[in-house]
């Protein structure tokens, strides 16, 4: 068995009153993909931002790489880390967001620059060659001179999924990265997710194409109401489920 | 009309037959004569006013002419100049401060920066440039040194100041007020998931703000900073108040010796028209630089168009001189 890449232990989340995580546990192994499916609302989206830390969590720890994300430890306190070294955290862990956030004012090259540049310092040379390979790796080698809004979606979230690679994370996080595309764009994104399977890079996605699970997942996750109801194989979890509210779940989406 | 008709047919048929050749009918442009009448309205109006601008002996253009361009003009031009870039950099540089306190986590910045706001869009430009011209009467002297302690070094404050920088301070403490709404709309106007795309790639918070946000929220501060930097320009008249030689202040002075009240205005006039043209064409390429990746295509630039304007018209010019022939497929029109 690999490595644990990301620990997520008891972890819990409210918004005012609203509780959306409510004691969530789950391992990621260095090299697997980790496919997390769930009703709207569920709190799969804020589980994933609570790996980066883009929402703090209000009780419990989350882990990548045997480095507490947010905070650091003191005897059995957690102190609260800086925004500077979030920041810094945060260079280890790609993101992708559903609606690319991409930066519309700057050319795909430069999106792909920015971070590795005024994050990781790296010299702006070393970066393009970087950055020109990627965009090689998803296809999309002649856009480099492109504004985002000159492209398509499915053009748009590959390069969003370049601009994450850019910064070689240990690990990726994909939320809903084909959920604001037209279905005939969905393919083409899945297929660079796909690739990206093979090659061992260690990814947590959240998404409703079950296909896409079926596919690529190691380990499917169902959540639902700020809970992991169940979690195995896709095999298992998805042609077997043991809860009801798994079944009821699939039954609606398949 | 009816010659082509074949009698079992009474009326023309609506739609050309199938077999008709679509490029043989000619569209005739429907004639609007309202418009044409309209138009004819307005330019006699123009006319009439144009000659009176031209012949009515009142404005003296003779003295216009005569004035215009004098030393004592154009140094009061520069001095309008000056007042107006430095309140509108130090006023901006002050108000993007301000913007980025209220919209900071700390309720302390907060506050303060809303009620500097609040005070100083509520006292008008000429009652604080007034206070400001009297500052040496609210504190005699300003110094350097810890807050409520002692003070290491100080200085009268007129001396200091003086009339001119107590124009630039009272504009500039005015202006910001308002460029810090501005630079605020502005930045609320750029979506909240870039900054989190952003920070969710590590970028170094200034650079976040730097490189991301503003450049983006440039694009909803420009036309209104284009209007209030127009307004400032024009605000700076209110300064003759303080005795200050800028173009107001020295028009006055000049009229009020000569008596020749009209073309002085009218070279006031010309002069902030110029400067406010000016400032509008430098704000259409100031906005063009940060419309950058907004559109798939840029809008042409004025020149492009009138370039472009000119070849239409010469392309049509030289389809008129050609023999009105029918369109060979493919053919090229000379």
């Amino acid at each position: 068995m690999n490595d644990v890449m990301v620990d997520v232990r008891g972890v819990h989340k409210s918004f005012g009153p609203l509780q959306v995580l409510r004691g969530v546990d789950l391992t990621v192994r260095a090299g697997e993909v980790t496919v997390i499916l769930g009703p709207s609302g569920s709190g799969k989206s804020t589980l994933l931002r609570t790996i980066n830390h883009l929402e703090k969590v209000d009780s419990g720890w989350i882990s990548i790489d045997g480095e507490l994300i947010g905070y650091r430890r003191a005897g059995n306190k957690l102190h609260e880390l800086k925004e500077r070294d979030v920041l810094k955290q945060r260079t280890h862990i790609g993101f992708v967001f559903q609606n690319f956030n991409l930066f519309p004012h700057l050319t795909v090259l430069d999106n792909l620059l920015e971070a590795p540049v005024s994050a990781l310092r790296r010299p702006k040379k070393e970066a393009e060659a970087t950055a020109r390979r990627l965009l090689d790796r998803v296809g999309l080698a002649d856009k480099a001179d492109a504004y985002p809004r000159q492209l398509s979606g499915g053009q748009q979230q590959r390069v969003a999924i370049a601009r994450a690679l850019a910064l070689e994370p240990k690990v990726l996080l994909f939320d809903e990265p084909t959920s604001a595309l037209d279905p005939e764009l969905v393919g083409e994104v899945l297929d660079v997710i796909k690739d990206l399977a093979r090659t061992g890079t260690t990814m947590i996605v959240v998404t409703h194409e079950i296909g896409f699970a079926r596919e690529v997942a190691d380990t499917v996750v169902f959540m639902d109401d700020g809970t992991v109801v169940e979690q195995g194989p896709p095999a298992a979890v998805l042609d077997d489920p043991q809860r009801e509210r798994t079944r009821a779940f699939l039954a609606k989406v398949l | 009309m009816t010659t082509a008709a074949p009698d079992t047919a009474p009326a023309a048929p609506r739609v050309p037959p199938a077999t008709a050749d679509p490029a043989a009918f000619k569209v005739v442009p429907a004639r609007h004569p309202a418009r044409w009448a309209g138009a004819a309205a307005v330019l006699v109006l123009v006319a009439q006013f144009t000659h009176g601008l031209a012949t009515n002996p009142v404005w003296e253009w003779r003295v216009f002419g005569d004035y215009v361009l004098s030393e004592t003009i154009v140094q009061a031009v520069w001095v309008t100049l000056q007042l107006t870039a430095y309140a509108t950099v130090l006023g901006f540089l002050l108000g993007t401060v301000l913007a980025f306190m209220r919209l900071s986590h700390s309720p302390v910045l907060q506050t303060v920066a809303w009620t500097y706001i609040w005070v100083f869009r509520s006292i008008p430009m000429i009652v604080q440039l007034v206070f400001w011209f009297n500052l040496s009467a609210l504190y005699e002297r300003l110094g350097i040194g810890i807050p409520f302690g002692p003070v290491f070094w100080s200085v009268d404050s007129d001396s200091l100041i003086g009339t001119i920088g107590a124009a630039v301070i009272g504009l500039t403490l005015h202006q910001a007020a308002y460029a810090a709404e501005i630079v605020r709309g502005g930045v609320l106007s750029v979506d909240s998931g870039q900054r989190e795309a952003a920070a969710a790639l590590g970028i170094p918070r200034l650079r976040q703000i730097r490189r991301i946000v503003l450049p983006q929220a440039m694009r909803a501060i420009l036309p209104t900073a284009g209007n209030e930097i127009i307004g400032l320009l024009k605000g700076t008249s209110v300064v003759y108040v303080m005795a200050i030689g800028e173009l107001f202040y020295q028009v006055q002075v000049v009229y009020g010796r000569n008596g020749r009240v009209i073309p002085l205005l009218l070279v006031a006039t010309a002069w902030y028209v110029l400067l406010t043209s000016l400032l509008s064409v430098a704000q259409y390429y100031v906005e063009r630089r940060y419309a950058r990746g907004a559109d798939r295509t840029p809008p042409p630039t004025p020149l492009q168009r009138a370039r472009r304007f000119l070849r239409d018209l010469r392309a049509a010019a030289a389809r008129r001189e050609a023999p009105v022939t029918a369109l060979h497929p493919g053919g090229e029109s000379r």
